[in-house]
């Protein structure tokens, strides 16, 4: 960690000074931007300046001070850690078809005990990718990924393509320091040596910064990028694509052949695409695309991130698993199926009958049967702050908080890890100490389970 | 009369902002809980600022304050709010087969049952 002496304060009523303290270097861990250039003015455990952050990460930082929570609730009432410890273990041990979610927005080292937890429990691990770019996840597979990193986009690119996404709203430092605005090692003068599209349903603020927008009809992005596809290898369209997509036949060829003039290209997508009707088939889309142009010039395609560590979460269950998310570990090995042990799913139907939950809040953004069902179950859950889930939760721990409290890694959207350094303690423990002292005590039960059987 | 929409439920700076003040913070309630609706379909069915609308699907029901959306961000026939209770609400359980509800660019119907208070 980088930190630098704050100046001299001059008090004349007390030899007291306030702590002041300065972090810099420090990421920010709200989006998948994970910008790591913070500069933090930490006093009396509360940050008071955040220099380079955007309006989000401002808020991110600025309203994180320490809660007077307790450390734990059992069914509601204030417990001890340790009761609270003994009571998760129960649940999860005695569960039969226990599901754990949330994840992205914790750090790697924590999800990594998450997985062992429902790795031990045999239950399900899933992450809030299910419910965001999960449909990109089932088109990596069907596709293959032509990728690059945000580093790559800031030096190379000069046709960038963002596509059913407003990064100027929930990305704000995307054009300025990935993409857009930046002079890269082969684009000298920035913006100007780069061409920008947005494709979307809405005119949005994002519309402002490109030099091309489209306007597709709703439900008519899976159409538009076959179209595009067709266009790039010379097959005939008839023109009532525009009927269709919303875009003329004269328009998309314009933009098809400005993408196979460009020395670089990305696309950039976000969940216009995977959340609407298509979903995978969209981003196979996209990524067939970028897959395609390939044959005139070199083209990339990266799926925009929301949550600060939900591309960390891909890859550890990854690298744990073998599958990003939707994994059943009740055979003792990884089986991997989306609708059958995707969370939301899995309580739409009641299926699961325990739930460990960390920093997600599914009870206010499931669908209705899903959260009714998860109601019903007996839950854990981790969360810096109080939500709907973490209410209704057997046992909730109140934790510290990643990259402001916690250090550890986390995962940029372009999957390059990034280490995170605190701004100040917090009282309350991080997810990795308290998902560890779960795993301990679930091990001690199965053990001793064993050893008296 | 009801008449059929699509909706777009999505992220705001707003929603970002005021999700980080809490999630029970006036600032981040009214942010999730308004319907933007673009200014010719408000002028065309006579909505005002404020009015309560009710907006339904097969799979749920929601009553929010509407507001006209700024200049020719929403084309007639589509309809905003951020993502967030009230449009998980409108979401089906059933993902096809991938994981993901059909969150965004739902077919939903809406009708105007108060004015403004």
């Amino acid at each position: 960690m980088s930190t630098v002496a704050p100046p001299p304060q001059e008090s004349s009523d007390s030899t007291e000074v306030p702590e002041l303290k300065v972090v810099t270097d420090a990421t920010c861990t709200f989006c998948g931007c994970v910008c790591d250039d913070m500069e933090l003015t930490v006093q009396d455990n509360k940050i008071t300046k955040a220099k380079n952050a955007c309006v989000l990460g401002k808020a991110w930082f600025l309203n994180h001070h320490i809660e007077d929570r307790p450390d734990a609730t059992i069914e509601g009432q204030p417990a001890s850690y340790e009761q609270a410890i003994e009571r998760a273990a129960d649940i999860l041990s005695n569960a039969i078809y226990p599901i754990t979610y949330g994840l992205s927005d914790t750090t790697c080292e924590a999800q990594r005990v998450a997985v062992a937890i429902s790795d031990w429990i045999g239950g399900c691990v899933d992450t809030t990718t299910s419910v965001c770019h999960g449909p990109s996840g089932i088109a990596f597979q069907e596709v293959g990924e032509v990728t690059c990193t945000l580093g790559e986009i800031k030096n190379r690119a000069d046709y960038i393509v963002f596509w059913g996404g407003n990064p100027a709203e929930s990305h704000p430092r995307h054009f300025t320091r990935y993409s857009l605005m930046p002079k890269g090692q082969f684009l000298p003068n920035g913006r100007k040596d780069r061409t920008a599209v947005l494709v979307d349903v809405r005119k949005t603020k994002s519309a402002r910064a490109a030099d091309i927008f489209l306007q597709v009809k709703p439900r008519s992005d899976f159409e538009l990028a076959w179209a595009m596809r067709a266009i790039a290898k010379g097959v005939e369209i008839d023109p009532s694509i525009e009927e269709q997509t919303g875009i003329s036949l004269e328009r998309l060829t314009e933009v098809v052949e400005g993408m196979k003039a460009a020395k670089f290209g990305v696309i950039l997508f976000g969940m216009g695409l995977t959340m609407t009707r298509g979903k995978h088939l969209n981003s196979e889309a996209i990524l067939s695309l970028a897959r395609d142009l390939n044959k005139y010039t070199r083209w990339t395609a990266k799926p925009m991130r929301g949550h600060g560590n939900v591309t960390g979460a891909d890859n550890v269950v990854t690298w744990q698993t073998g599958f990003p998310f939707g994994v059943h570990l009740g055979r003792g090995y990884p089986r991997f199926n989306p609708g059958e042990w995707t969370s939301s799913d899995l309580l739409a139907r009641g299926e699961a009958d325990a739930a460990l939950i960390i920093a997600s809040d599914p009870m206010s953004n499931f669908s209705q049967p899903a959260r009714d069902h998860l109601e019903k179950i007996d839950s854990v859950v981790l969360d810096p702050k109080l939500s709907e889930t973490a209410k209704t939760a057997t046992v909730a721990f109140t934790t510290s908080t990643y990259g402001i409290n916690t250090t550890g890694t986390v995962y940029r959207m372009d999957d390059v890890p990034i280490p995170l350094r605190p701004a100040f303690d917090s009282p309350y423990r991080s997810d990795y100490e308290i998902l560890k002292a779960i795993e301990k005590r679930i091990r001690e039960k199965q053990l001793n389970g064993n050893l008296s059987s | 009369m009801a008449e059929t929409f699509i909706l777009i439920p999505g992220r705001t700076s707003k929603q970002g902002v005021t999700l980080n003040e809490g999630k029970y913070t006036d600032g981040y309630l009214e942010e999730i809980n308004t319907l933007q609706i673009s200014p010719e379909d408000m002028s065309r069915l006579q909505f005002e600022n404020g009015d309560n609308i009710r907006m339904w699907n097969d799979f749920g029901e929601v009553v929010v304050p509407c507001k006209t959306s700024k200049g020719d961000e929403l084309p007639p026939g589509i309809l905003f709010i951020s993502y967030g209770d009230k449009s998980s609400r409108l979401m089906a359980g059933e993902t096809h087969g991938t994981g993901m509800p059909d969150s965004k660019g739902m077919d939903v119907q809406i009708e105007k049952v108060s004015a403004p208070a």
